[in-house]
């Protein structure tokens, strides 16, 4: 015992050890992820199976019965009636229902349209939820016994990114194809390459997101207080964006928010990537947006966290 | 290698501009002693290791770790120490293994070196039968020994060791000292610790510093310290209890005579030589001692003499916080 350490580690190394150890933790778990699950499939079930708004527009819906128009309602006035066909009327509107879902939601069943919605719930959830795992680590010391040994308190924190963004795209994987066996139509462009745009976009949301929530998070020492927190912004984040409903319907001030909410974003992308058609231009859109939300963000959760760290 | 492994000049830690947690501390640790920092709670000792283990940034002053500079070498010092925290900090979901080697991690060590480590020190602490048992159901001594061998594992050249007993049984805090004692003889580690075990510090340490409210009030070995007292106390009685403080006063070594509910308190140096002395001496003027007690001063009277109270008032604040941290487990289960 007479060498000194002679061992350094690098960023790598240290990154992946901590997100290593919450991973470990994790999957000795099961219930946990099970609830995880459970929860957007409850969801899914309920909100997007149970108001099944493009069947309520569907031709076995428009049962319209034959309408007998008196001929001095006609100009020029007429004797006698007309007797318009019901049956040609719910053929002539047959239509229109798939045509209104297409054009309001962009897909024709509402549930393609919010299980899709529901896995930037799902990260959104894990995301905010993961960061506060940092509170038991220094409440317990583990980050004291962390901040002791060599590993760079970037590593400290840029684990615990990881591994939100981790667990988050191993959820929407789940939830995705869940979704598909629950009836989620994928549009034509659809391809398994398209899975690797979704994981980009969910981690630039990750990235963004567990900064700022790790950095919060940090400086309270009580688990409820980010508990709080999370409850509090969660649910106005959900529907102030695209992910249940469309934006072009809500009113202007709900729009102002949902256009710089990078739910949206997030959502429009997955979108794109599944159930519409590919819109190349408005998925450079939602990348840019990420992109630039995960930069500033997680310059200031790091900027925050750092400060902390090196009190 | 210099012979001062720690080296501290006016080290202070001020917390929200008006807390003095640690004021301008010196103190230096020579190449393989154990060093210990005695006293109550919040007297600054966790906030001087962790200074000293490099979590905290001083406020003023300097200190050094085997001639590497704790603020502005940071990263040299965190390489050649080893923490054990006062804290249980083990990962409880994974196994006992598992968490060794993920300190391992932590410093960059290679798998195949870690693991071999990693062994050898589960040997050393005696936790080979249960390394692949999760933490949860390590009792509180083996966490504390899983503790240490994660302390161990970058085969560090000092060690700090906050609380290393605190809240174990008397039997787990001896046999921890034994551990203790083997990493100083087997490696040649220098160690520094706190505690406010003033057995713990007696039995364990070579020097110890008595710290309280954020300032060193004393340094020196035990045995120095409790000399520096004045020598023994001898308390003794004698029948019909009349006033013989002058009388005892005038034998040798006899440095002071305190008269308590009709006993007497006698400071005297070579206790066990002046007592007999005393003794004659009331006989010849027909006095008779019918009760004679020696006692050796202890740290507590060290303690007492160097603070002003006694290391038993802090008693409530030790219980208070061991209940705080079963809490906490609880909580996390």
């Amino acid at each position: 015992m007479s060498k000194l350490n002679e061992h350094h580690p690098s960023r790598l190394h240290g990154i992946w050890a901590l997100t290593k150890r919450e991973l470990k933790k994790w999957l000795k778990e099961p219930i946990i992820l099970l609830m995880a699950i459970l929860q957007p499939v409850i969801w899914m079930g309920l909100f997007g199976k149970a108001m099944n708004l493009g069947n309520m527009f569907s031709s076995s819906n428009i049962n319209i019965s034959d309408i007998v128009l008196p001929g001095v309602a006609l100009i020029p006035p007429q004797s006698g009636s007309i007797t318009i066909s019901g049956t040609a009327l719910s053929q002539m509107f047959a239509d229109f229902g798939p045509t209104l879902m297409k054009n309001i939601f962009g897909v024709t069943d509402y549930f393609s349209y919010m299980s899709v919605g529901m896995i930037s719930f799902i990260v959104m959830f894990t995301t905010m939820f993961s960061g506060m795992s940092i509170v038991w680590d220094r409440r317990l010391g583990f980050l004291n016994k962390v901040l002791s040994t060599p590993v760079s308190r970037g590593a400290i924190i840029f684990s615990k990114v990881l591994n939100a963004s981790l667990r988050s795209m191993f959820q929407a994987t789940i939830i995705l194809a869940l979704a598909v066996i629950f009836g989620l139509q994928v549009s034509s462009t659809f391809s398994v390459v398209n899975i690797l745009g979704i994981y980009a976009a969910i981690f630039l949301l990750c990235v963004g997101l567990s900064s700022v929530f790790l950095a919060v998070a940090l400086r309270s020492t009580k688990w409820e207080t980010q508990m709080a927190i999370v409850n509090l912004i969660n649910l106005p984040l959900m529907f102030a964006s695209n992910a249940f409903f469309p934006i072009s319907q809500m009113p202007d001030w709900i729009q102002a928010i949902a256009h710089v909410n990078p739910i949206s974003y997030l959502t429009d992308a997955t979108r794109q990537l599944t159930v519409l058609s590919l819109d190349t231009s408005s998925l450079i859109i939602d990348f840019t947006f990420l992109g630039i939300f995960a930069a500033v963000f997680s310059f200031i959760g790091i900027a925050l966290s750092w400060r902390y760290l090196t009190k | 290698m210099s012979e001062e492994v720690i080296r501290t000049e006016g080290l202070t830690k001020v917390f929200n501009k008006h807390l003095t947690a640690v004021d301008h501390v010196n103190f230096s640790v020579k190449q393989g002693e154990i060093f210990g920092f005695l006293g109550p709670n919040g007297a600054g000792k966790t906030t001087t290791i962790n200074m000293l283990i490099t979590i905290l940034k001083p406020t003023e002053g300097r200190a050094s770790v085997l001639g590497f500079d704790i603020a502005k070498q940071d990263n040299n010092v965190r390489n050649v120490i080893g923490v054990v925290p006062q804290e249980y900090t083990a990962d409880e979901d994974l196994t006992g293994l598992e968490n060794i080697l993920l300190c391992a991690d932590l410093y960059g060590i290679p798998r195949d070196v870690a693991k071999e480590r990693a062994m050898d020190l589960l040997k050393l602490v005696e936790l080979t039968d249960f390394k692949d048992k999760k933490v949860e159901i390590y009792s509180g001594g083996m966490r504390r020994r899983l503790e240490l061998a994660c302390g161990l594992i970058n085969r560090p050249k000092v060690l700090f060791l906050d609380e290393p007993t605190l809240g174990l049984d008397v039997q787990t805090r001896t046999a921890t000292w034994e551990y203790i004692r083997k990493l100083k003889k087997e490696f040649g580690m220098t160690l520094f610790m706190t505690t406010h075990y003033l057995e713990e510090a007696d039995a364990l340490c070579d020097r110890i510093a008595i710290i309280d409210h954020g300032k060193i009030v004393v340094v020196g070995m035990p045995e120095e310290l409790k000399h520096s007292l004045g020598g023994d106390i001898i308390t003794l009685s004698i029948k019909d209890d009349p006033d013989v403080s002058e009388l005892i006063r005038g034998v040798e070594h006899v440095k002071e005579v305190k008269k308590e509910d009709g006993s007497y308190r006698i400071k005297a140096e070579y206790g066990e030589v002046t007592a007999p002395f005393i003794i004659e001496a009331l006989r010849s003027k027909g006095y008779t001692v019918t009760k004679l007690m020696l006692t050796e001063p202890t740290l507590n009277e060290v303690y007492l003499e160097y603070t002003g109270k006694s290391m038993r008032d802090t008693e409530e604040s030790r219980e208070a916080f061991r209940t705080q941290r079963m809490t906490m487990r609880r909580a996390r289960a």
